[in-house]
């Protein structure tokens, strides 16, 4: 149907200094009633201190389809990780 | 269930993809929406996520008949919370289904003319206080006794739903049992309306499992597909098992004469309830179908100007806006 509500994506910050986290989606006319609605809907606990919310058709997403070449090049550098390095017990904590 | 009867839809796929598919949920990965899934998945889950969805927003009638005859304040604020936590589960699931390529609209359409589904527990009036508890701690306990092995379902939009969902549910069920304990310890009246309670709700209650699983045909492949994780009947025992002594110690009598504990199976057996009553309450002909039909489409129409208010001032504004800048 041509004038239903558009969908939002509703990202909220914890209580606990983290970052914003997907929650869910909802449906609003505009930003403001997509905040109001994220409040009644995904923090009716105080699961919240901050809300954002994102058009849903505003959002790019990676494909699925392309998982391997899309992230083959971090794949194939091991040496990113520090527990590549044999690192002898006597140099102590590094 | 919440979703009952879910006939499963066959797949025509490419072999070689659906092997692939399966071979992923066998290894418990969760399927999102954007993944290649069968078609047979992708309708199936539509149809009964749409059901669990509808189930919760119909849900809230029964109780909402009681929010403003609560018998004191503070019971009434309780019950609110509880039918505004059910709206929240309908937006859940209604936003997991939604995934699958369904729209909003499409879903409360199909519920207004009756193409979908809702559990034919709510079917059931709500004629007393005592039934706020009944309905909380039967109708919510036997949700949470699907609801949480559904935590692990392999659809991930659907399987987080849950999680959110099943968090909520131990206030429900606690709630009505509350509600149940201070009637069961009050006066002879009192006491007399939470039997009745039960004895009205216990075989509705035992209906949400649905059918003895030997007539269900379609649970094999949604089991396979996980999005049904249990059995019917092992279910419907779990439940009964579990209720039965939260009844005695309410000084309550399970309405069933052939109840009785079975030492070797280590539950109890008991009597199935009344499964033409089930599927005429299926075809709508329970005692109040029409009514929360008519509730539903009565709430869509009156509610149009609202919609169509807010997008209007939604597009003014954004025209405003743009002319503005
Ligand atoms: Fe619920
Ligand atoms: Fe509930």
């Amino acid at each position: 149907m041509s004038n239903e509500w558009p969908l939002w994506e509703i990202f909220i910050r914890g209580q606990h200094g983290m970052s914003h986290r997907h929650v869910g989606s909802l449906h609003a006319a505009d930003e403001a009633g997509a905040i109001k609605n994220a409040r009644d809907v995904y923090t009716r606990r105080n699961e919240g201190v901050s809300i954002w919310v994102v058009e849903a058709r505003n959002i790019t997403a990676s494909s699925p389809s392309e998982k391997g070449p899309m992230y083959e090049p971090s794949e194939s550098k091991v040496y990113r990780h520090p527990t590549f390095f044999d690192i002898p017990d006597d140099v102590g904590a590094m | 269930m919440y979703a009952q009867m879910i006939k499963s839809e066959a797949t025509k796929d490419d072999p070689e993809k659906l092997a692939t598919f399966q071979a992923r949920i066998d290894a418990g990965d969760k399927i999102e929406p954007k993944d290649w899934m069968p078609e047979g998945y992708r309708k199936t889950l539509i149809r009964q996520i749409g059901q669990h969805a509808h189930s919760e927003i119909v849900g809230q009638l029964p109780e909402g008949n009681w929010i403003t005859r609560a018998p004191t304040l503070e019971r009434k604020a309780i019950l609110l919370a509880k039918v505004q936590d059910e709206a929240g589960h309908g937006l859940y699931l209604y936003c997991a289904a939604e995934t699958l390529g369904v729209t909003r609209d499409e879903l409360t359409e199909m519920l207004l003319d009756g193409r979908m589904k809702y559990s034919s527990i709510f079917n059931y009036p709500t004629l007393t206080w005592a039934d706020m508890g009944a309905v909380g701690w039967l109708v919510d306990g036997a949700a949470i006794m699907n609801q949480v092995p559904l935590q692990r379902t392999s659809f991930g939009p659907y399987a987080r739903a849950m999680v959110r969902i099943c968090k909520e549910e131990s206030f429900h069920q606690r709630q009505g049992y509350d509600i149940m304990m201070k009637m069961a310890n009050g006066t002879e009246a009192q006491k007399r309306m939470a039997q009745d309670a039960l004895n009205r709700m216990w075989f509705p209650s035992l209906m949400m499992f649905g059918p003895s699983d030997a007539e269900s045909v379609h649970s094999e492949q949604s089991m396979s597909w996980k999005i049904k994780m249990n059995g019917n009947d092992e279910l419907r025992q779990k439940f009964v098992d579990q209720t039965v002594p939260q009844a005695e110690y309410l000084g309550l009598t399970v309405p069933d004469p052939d109840l009785k504990w079975n030492e070797t199976k280590g539950g109890y057996d008991f009597t199935g309830p009344d499964w033409d009553e089930f599927f005429e309450v299926l075809k709508g002909n329970g005692p109040c179908n029409t009514e929360r039909l008519a509730a539903r489409n009565k709430a869509w129409d009156d509610g149009a100007w609202v919609r169509e208010g807010l997008m209007a001032h939604a597009a003014k504004k954004r025209s405003a806006k743009m002319a503005a800048e």
